[in-house]
């Protein structure tokens, strides 16, 4: 999996692309979500349109951005879920608890 | 005439060979033929056995192996994944769909395990280790080109060699 971080209008954008699973990926999105954190970031999206694979470590990872994201008064959004990472969320109920858009412009026009 | 995949792999308590794992599974699922979306799931849930034999199990003591065998019984896709380590309650996993679990970073492997199989069971060893097999029914088109052809196909082969 790589992790790109990109800053534009006022949000940090985290494109991931590969597989976000266990050793191989989990640990690298953790350690961008909390640099994007540790530099100020207070709107953040996880770009996931060219993500293959996510497994439960991976959607760890998830959850656990989203908390440390709400502890530190940022907003963390999720963007361009494939369909078998949305069903994976959806199983278990994430696509409730998670921010999700479509695509970048339409999380930045929501989230303003 | 093909003959279903067969595997046995046995691999260190490290979890970036859940990774090594999953590229061997994925060649066998290829060779079932298998709906490319049932391949993925069915992917998922090996990922997830092998990574709770080597966290949960094993407890990433790199003298303990986690085996894994893989393989077509009486109509069914069959995987096993054993581990050496103290066992667990199955009855005790949490509920990760229960509101105080769902942000909880962690405790969802085995509920995708039983989501995306349909079967799963564990047994356990007198002096340790768990054993968990896991069951997907296969149709008869998958079990065809796992088996072999079925007699119609090879009376159509007779009649095509004429």
């Amino acid at each position: 999996m790589t992790i790109s971080v990109r800053q534009t209008e006022g949000f940090t954008v985290l494109d991931a692309k590969g597989k976000i699973t266990i050793g191989s990926g989990d640990v690298a999105l953790r350690e961008a979500i909390q640099g994007a954190l540790d530099a100020g970031g207070k709107k953040i999206l996880v770009n996931l349109k060219d993500v293959s694979t996510i497994d439960s470590s991976g959607i760890g990872e998830l959850v656990s951005a989203y908390t440390s994201a709400s502890n530190r008064g940022a907003e963390l959004a999720l963007v361009g879920l494939p369909p078998k990472v949305q069903d994976i969320l959806q199983i278990t109920q994430l696509v409730t608890v998670f921010d999700i858009y479509d695509d970048e412009a339409e999380a930045m026009s929501s989230m303003g | 005439m093909s003959s279903p995949p067969q595997v046995h792999l046995s691999i260190g308590s490290s979890v970036e060979n859940v990774e090594l794992v999953q590229l061997v599974v994925e060649e066998a699922l290829n060779r079932l033929d298998l709906d490319p979306d049932d391949a993925h799931w069915v992917g998922i849930a090996v990922r997830e056995a092998v990574a709770n034999a080597v966290k949960h199990g094993n407890r990433h003591d790199p003298g303990k192996r986690v085996a894994l065998d893989f393989g077509v019984e009486d109509g069914e896709l069959v995987i096993r994944v054993c581990d050496e380590g103290g066992g667990f309650d199955p009855e005790g996993v949490d509920n990760p769909l229960a509101p105080e679990n769902v942000l909880k970073p962690s405790g969802r492997g085995i509920f995708y395990m039983k989501r995306f199989m349909d079967e799963i069971d564990y047994s356990f060893g007198p002096d340790g280790g768990t054993v968990v097999t896991m069951r997907k029914h296969l149709d008869s088109e998958h079990l065809d080109s796992a088996s072999g052809p079925s007699e119609d196909q090879e009376k159509e082969q007779e009649e095509e060699k004429g």
